[in-house]
């Protein structure tokens, strides 16, 4: 017979004040195999958990239910609490009387009922627990990067630094991302890529860092602590090992129309090229759809030049597979396309730019050098006008409903050095709100206004025009409550940010999900924000959510803390709640295995006796617990009811079932 | 196919044009417009008070009755699909306005917003097909047009649910089917002065000259519309600039009605 304790926690009054607690362990204390009920203000502190411990010890409990928080908040505690008094940590449940119960009632009646029917359908299961041991499973001290912006560029190092081998993934030819087209950065002005390409420049030669440039994640099979990771290194026709970046191949190939991607398409670049200066690796790349050679078979003159003989017109993408402990994502984000945007004329208008654009076109390194030029007539604009929120915080559906978070902040800047540099430019910002909190935002934004007089406009544009050679730019001036026009000789959209495209395959690889926007979800929006809610996966930088330098410096390096606390262990602690398969009822119907997202089934050959001395031999399911997630998938779609899992069986689910209907 | 339809009060006197090529055009499409019996005024701007109930009752009338024929409710004129759609929108998501409604009209069954309004723009990219009028052309109308969407078919965006407030294609797509060649301006979802027009003539003035100017800038040779008031403003006070026509009219010429 089991004894089963029951603890039903207040919370402070987050469950107290809607449900009686003292009523509910009262209740409980009459159901049958309850030997112990008892409440407590906050269960799982301290003085809570000795309670557990010695209740567990003095009534020989054979099982525990903890009326409580979401599991997600406190199981492990409870579980190492039971532990603790000789308990197997897989005979507690907790019964969620917090998110499921008092937080979404008002009533108190009808709250307690139904905290009692949750800790009733707990006791419904744990009398059918059975005690499990956790396995273990070996750490590969190896950790992959995906994407070598800042955010990777950061969480590599500081993973190298702490002594692991650490490979940065990433699909240019040249780590740096986004950070490298940068001008300035905000708050305190210092140039991107004197702080930006350092840090290249470390990555490059650590010894622990290896980078795949110009490469993708293929296929990613294992779990955490053992990822087998399919990497493709796309073809670049020039072998890595022996270009010098010397870039005669840049000045002597004949086919130089192609858009440079780097300065957003606002000039033009060789079929070879090294993406730029600073580039790393300093190697160059051929884009196959550019070069004449690749193209038509005649042509060939940079191989001719190079005397370093790296040029290989005959390279194909070729495979690496290399095993990992865990993986942090760090794939970036893009400016979004502005074709549901026809209202700011970005397609007709050569002067209506983005701000990405317009970072290129002030960077010393851009197509202009750094003087500002508009690019239609390359004549200085005496008139800018900023236009922020281009499809954030939109809902008619055109846009994305999310704020960027980054265009305050970089709009201010943009405004601010061109009136710094050219100060008889007017500038305007048309803005819904500016919002600035950050260290020395808010103090930066002010300058904008104060210092520098540029004139904010609260309102948002409703069209740029093109009248007698002007931008004319009209919107609503909410402050003066009238409609104006502007007229401009540039106009800059502050446009909105969104994950890179490649996250939906990196995400399905990786089986991490991703919300609605795109961007990757974290394990727990406040307590686990750098983890994935797969085991072993982190996330660094905008692939989260929209972020600006700092705060995705920051979370590279937590997920650095993270990995290093992952690949300093040796072995890891497995989930033993696995999937069990019944041998006797396996027919090997293969249905378990095309479900499966982690390919932890697969079918061996047994031999079963048939009684009368005869045997035969079947094909069964055979799950490597090593492997499997515990999700479940394989026990619904079995169709003989082979497949169970434990610590969840079947049983279970149904005793819990039938404790919440009855009455 | 037959749909109830709503001509509204100006379409019976000064755009009786608009109502009767219309109609004709339909026919020639294959869609008999249905007039419903006894309709009365839609109400025209006041039933956007929210705290009045009687000049709603006239348009719930008209969605009662094409409710029990068929369930769509066809209308021709912007301000009165404005004015219907925004009605029926609160009859489907307003309970108060609903229940006090209803509790005044006393209908067989209460009314609650079931049936679907659709502009006669909407009726012929959705029923009839724009690919089905191209078929059906028979004089394609090969001159460059500017759509004039002016406000009411437009927004609130949410609820006429008609076109991309900001970027409307629906007429320019109708221009495409007929055999023109659409002009994409700035000014053709700007508002034309409207009845402003009553009290002061400066501001339509201002607002549809700066519409047919862009237009002709652009490069259209003419302007079309779906609503009574901005013919009448983009005619009288656009100084002339360019011809505005209904779209109704180009159809016709088109199908060679």
């Amino acid at each position: 017979m089991q004894r089963i304790g029951v603890f039903i926690c207040w919370c402070g009054s987050n469950i107290a004040a809607t449900v009686d607690v003292k009523k509910v362990a009262e209740t409980i204390k009459s159901e049958p195999g309850v030997v112990y009920s008892e409440n407590y203000q906050y269960m799982c502190s301290e003085n809570g958990q000795q309670l557990i411990k010695q209740a567990i010890k003095e009534h020989n409990l054979t099982g525990i239910v903890v009326g409580s928080c979401s599991p997600r908040m406190h199981e492990a505690t409870f579980r190492k609490t039971a532990e603790a008094a000789g308990l197997n940590p897989y005979m507690v449940e907790i019964a969620n009387i917090r998110e499921h119960c008092s937080w979404i009632h008002k009533d108190m009646d009808e709250a307690t009922e139904k905290a009692i029917v949750l800790v009733r359908t707990a006791i419904a299961k744990v009398k059918l627990n059975a005690p499990l041991q956790a396995g273990e499973s070996p750490v590969v001290k190896r950790a992959l990067v995906i994407g070598g912006g800042i955010a990777g560029i950061q969480a590599a190092l500081d993973i190298a630094d702490a002594g692991f081998e650490v490979d940065i993934v990433e699909k240019n030819a040249t780590i740096g991302g986004r950070m490298a087209q940068l001008d300035k950065t905000f708050p305190t002005l210092d140039c991107s890529a004197c702080i930006l390409t350092p840090k290249m420049v470390d990555c490059a030669q650590h010894e622990k860092i290896d980078i795949l440039s110009y490469s993708e994640v293929e296929e990613v099979k294992g779990f955490v602590g053992n990822f087998n990771v399919k990497i493709r290194r796309k073809a670049r026709y020039v072998d890595e090992t022996k270009c010098t970046g010397c870039k005669i191949c840049m000045e002597k190939c004949p086919s130089k129309k192609g858009l440079n991607t780097f300065n957003m398409g606002l000039n033009n670049r060789p079929a070879i090229h090294i993406p730029f200066a600073q580039a790393i690796p300093n190697v160059a790349v051929i884009d196959p759809e550019q070069c004449i050679k690749l193209k038509t078979g005649k042509c060939g003159i940079c191989q001719k030049f190079c005397g370093a003989g790296a040029i290989d017109y005959e390279q194909k993408d070729t495979f690496v597979e290399r095993e990992y402990g865990a993986i942090v994502v760090a794939t970036g984000f893009k400016p979004i396309a502005l074709d549901n945007f026809n209202e700011y004329g970005y397609a007709e208008n050569k002067d209506v730019i983005t701000s990405l654009e317009l970072e290129r076109l002030m960077n010393a390194a851009g197509p202009t050098d750094g003087v500002l030029l508009r690019p239609s007539d390359g004549k200085h604009p005496k008139v800018i006008t900023f236009i922020q929120c281009v499809g954030s915080r939109d809902t008619s559906g055109c846009g994305k409903p999310y704020c960027s978070k980054i265009c305050c902040m970089y709009t201010a800047k943009h405004a601010m050095l061109i009136r710094e540099k050219y100060p008889d430019t007017e500038v305007h910002v048309f803005y819904i709100d500016v919002r600035t909190p950050g260290k020395n935002y808010d103090e930066f934004y002010r300058r904008a206004v104060e210092q520098y007089g540029v004139d904010y406009i609260k309102g948002m544009v409703g069209k740029v025009y093109n009248e007698n050679g002007k931008l004319m730019v009209q919107g609503s001036n909410l402050i003066d409550n009238e409609q104006i026009t502007i007229e401009s000789d540039l106009v800059v959209l502050a446009t909105a940010i969104e994950p890179e495209p490649s996250i939906r395959k990196v995400a399905t690889l990786l089986t991490a999900s991703i919300d609605t926007n795109n961007f990757l979800t974290e394990s727990h929006a406040k307590l686990r924000p750098v983890e994935s809610p797969t085991a072993g996966v982190y996330l660094a930088g905008v692939c989260q959510g929209p972020k600006d330098i700092p705060e995705t410096v920051s979370q590279a390096s937590a997920c650095a803390a993270k990995v290093i606390g992952l690949l300093a262990k040796d072995k890891l602690k497995t989930n033993p709640c696995v999937a069990v398969p019944d041998e006797m009822m396996c027919n090997g119907c293969s249905q378990c295995a095309n479900v499966c997202a982690y390919g932890a089934i697969t079918y061996v050959d047994k031999e079963f006796r048939l009684g009368g001395g005869k045997t035969e031999i079947r094909r069964v399911a055979s799950v490597n617990p090593a492997v499997c997630q515990g999700c479940g998938a394989c026990t619904v779609t079995c169709p003989s009811g082979t497949m169970d899992l434990k610590g969840f069986s079947s049983k279970q689910i149904m005793s819990e079932v039938e404790a919440i209907c009855k009455k | 196919m037959k749909i109830s339809y709503y001509p509204g009060c100006t379409l019976k006197t000064k755009a009786k044009d608009l109502d009767k090529i219309a109609r004709l055009c339909a026919s020639v499409l294959g869609v008999e417009m249905e007039e419903i019996e006894n309709w009365q005024c839609c109400g025209a701007v006041y039933p956007m008070g929210t705290d009045e109930i009687a000049t709603k009752l006239s348009a719930v009338r008209a969605l009662d009755h094409a409710k029990k024929n068929g369930g769509k409710l066809l209308t021709l004129c912007s301000a009165c699909h404005n004015v219907i759609k925004r009605t029926n929108e609160d009859m489907k998501t307003n309970k108060d306005i609903r229940f006090r409604a209803n509790n005044y009209l006393q209908l067989d069954e209460p009314y609650g917003g079931e049936t679907e309004v659709l502009h006669y723009l909407e009726m012929l990219k959705t029923v009839v097909g724009f690919d089905n009028i191209k078929k059906a052309v028979k004089n394609p109308l090969n001159r460059k047009i500017g759509a004039y969407y002016g406000c009411l078919l437009l927004r609130p965006s949410g609820v006429m649910a008609f076109d991309n407030p900001e970027n409307p294609t629906i007429i320019e797509d109708f221009i495409r089917a007929i055999g023109g060649t659409p002009v994409i301006y700035p000014f053709r979802n700007e508002c034309c002065g409207a009845y402003v027009a009553l009290k002061n003539k400066d501001l339509p003035k201002q607002k549809s000259c700066k519409v047919l100017a862009s237009a002709k800038e652009k490069g259209a040779e003419e302007v079309i519309t779906a609503c009574p008031l901005c013919l009448y403003n983009l005619q009288v006070n656009g100084d002339g600039i360019l011809p505005v026509r209904y779209f109704t009219e180009l159809l016709a010429e088109a199908l060679g009605v």
